[in-house]
């Protein structure tokens, strides 16, 4: 467990010294939402229909967007070499890098959500399962996104490569996340979507960490 | 099952059998398909164009079949260090992939008249359309690596991350399916008539033998280019030995 706790402890105070990497990505999925009420104009029923899917679309891009650092400093000085051979379980030092990666993108994510929110004339109904369908989503997000940076490293084109391999993976998040947002706007109850989604986040932290740490070996191999 | 880890032991059942897998996809394809497209009765309600399905759903139930040997594959890969099973996922992959293209294809061209658009956000439509994309990053992944030994991991990983989303994106999206779209656009399957199974059946069976034709060549084609490479490499070592002596 200390292992578990220097790392996240490390991981984070990396980020925070270097807190203009998590900036970027909240302003990227701050410009990439303001880019739809120019691509769709700026009906207000319009932009209220499509808010939420914009949303979660947005939010995946940007956190697939910082899936690269979770992996590739520590590959490229050595670093995981280290923690592969330091004998520490190696699925414990993959979500401990995972829950640091959630921490800095993730939680950033769902705290501006609800201002981009606001722009995109969301309705009300819709903000408490906007924020929670992101704090049951992020997670996911961001263990499936570990599976293929670990894949990708040591690659050539390793970002579109990763976009490749993930986004097709983050469909079910996507679903289940804009289908909470919708079913609250419609009036209809969104606890079946957020249970699916907690669900997939369940199922995430028990199989991804596992498959990270696989990728993780052959790539120091 | 270790027995076939030796390439030549392999390789001298695949070259057994290769004559009648060959030899049965030709024979197949030739009497299945003036049936599928010809002989077999024209549906009440689509006409003609029922005859897409003998070639649309086989190349389906290919497309799944392929990514679910893949996968099995790079276990078999991953857990025995198994060459041979890493050889087959490898050779398959391309191959599923152009069956889940044909599949889509066809499709598409039977929604034209079926549905009036060529693109329907159908459950099987999307869930199709997702496995290609899975296909492509199967293959993408594979010849990333300077090293394509670390591909070849890579991408097996890749393999077992993704038959383990099969069942979750298809339940996703069947479900997102209900959601949005009512029921009606769906086709309704009819109870299939012997005549229509037969055609049906031959098409399946001319693919499943092509597709094992064409894997046997391409596991003996990579066993080929392996040995060259091989060879060029004690060659130059070779060279490299001599040299200091002259």
């Amino acid at each position: 467990m200390s292992v578990f706790s220097a790392l996240l402890a490390r991981d984070l105070r990396l980020a925070l010294r270097q807190s203009a990497d998590s900036l970027t990505v909240v302003a990227f999925f701050a410009i990439a939402t303001v880019l739809f009420p120019f691509g769709v104009g700026p009906e207000a029923n319009i932009l209220a229909r499509i808010s939420g899917g914009v949303l979660w679309v947005t939010a995946l891009l940007a956190a697939l967007l910082s899936l690269d650092r979770v992996f590739t400093v520590d590959y490229e000085d050595g670093t995981l070499d280290q923690l592969v051979l330091s004998g520490a379980p190696l699925p414990l030092v993959v979500i401990a890098k995972v829950l640091a990666h959630w921490l800095t993108t993730g939680l950033a994510l769902i705290i501006v959500s609800p201002l981009l929110a606001i722009t995109l004339h969301l309705p009300m109904e819709g903000y408490a399962p906007l924020l929670l369908a992101l704090f049951l989503g992020t997670p996911t997000v961001s263990l499936i996104g570990a599976v293929g940076a670990a894949l990708v490293l040591g690659t050539r084109r390793g970002g579109v490569l990763l976009a490749l391999l993930v986004l097709p993976l983050y469909i079910p998040v996507l679903i289940f996340g804009t289908a909470a947002v919708e079913s609250a706007v419609t009036g209809i109850s969104s606890d079946g979507p957020l249970l699916v989604l907690g669900g997939l986040a369940v199922l995430a932290l028990t199989l991804c960490p596992w498959a990270t740490s696989a990728a993780l070996r052959q790539a120091v191999e | 099952m270790h027995r076939f880890a030796n390439p030549t032991q392999f390789m001298r059942i695949a070259n057994a059998i290769f004559p009648w897998a060959a030899g049965l996809a030709v024979v197949l394809f030739v009497f299945g398909l003036p049936i599928a497209l010809i002989t077999s009765p024209a549906d009440y309600q689509q006409g003609d164009t029922v005859r897409i399905l003998y070639l649309h759903v086989p190349a389906a139930i290919m497309a799944e079949l392929i990514y679910y040997a893949m996968a099995a594959g790079s276990a078999a890969f991953l857990i025995w260090r198994h060459p041979m099973a890493n050889l087959v996922a490898k050779a398959s992959a391309p191959m599923g992939a152009m069956f889940t293209a044909l599949c889509l294809i066809c499709g598409m061209l039977w929604g034209e008249p079926m549905w009036g658009t060529f693109w329907v956000w159908d459950a099987r439509l999307t869930s199709t359309l997702i496995m290609f994309f899975f296909y492509l990053g199967y293959l993408a992944l594979g010849d990333a690596f300077e090293d394509p030994e670390r591909g070849d991991r890579a991408s097996a990983i890749l393999a077992l991350v993704g038959v383990v989303n099969v069942p979750i994106i298809k339940f996703s999206v069947n479900w997102w399916n209900t959601l949005h779209q009512p029921a009606s656009l769906s086709l309704t399957k009819s109870n299939m008539t012997g005549d229509m199974l037969l055609p049906l059946f031959l098409m399946l069976g001319a693919y499943s033998f092509f597709y094992l034709a064409v894997l046997i060549i391409r596991v003996r084609s990579e066993l080929l280019a392996a040995k060259i490479r091989n060879a060029r490499m004690s060659q130059i070592a070779g060279h490299e030995a001599a040299q200091p002596a002259e």
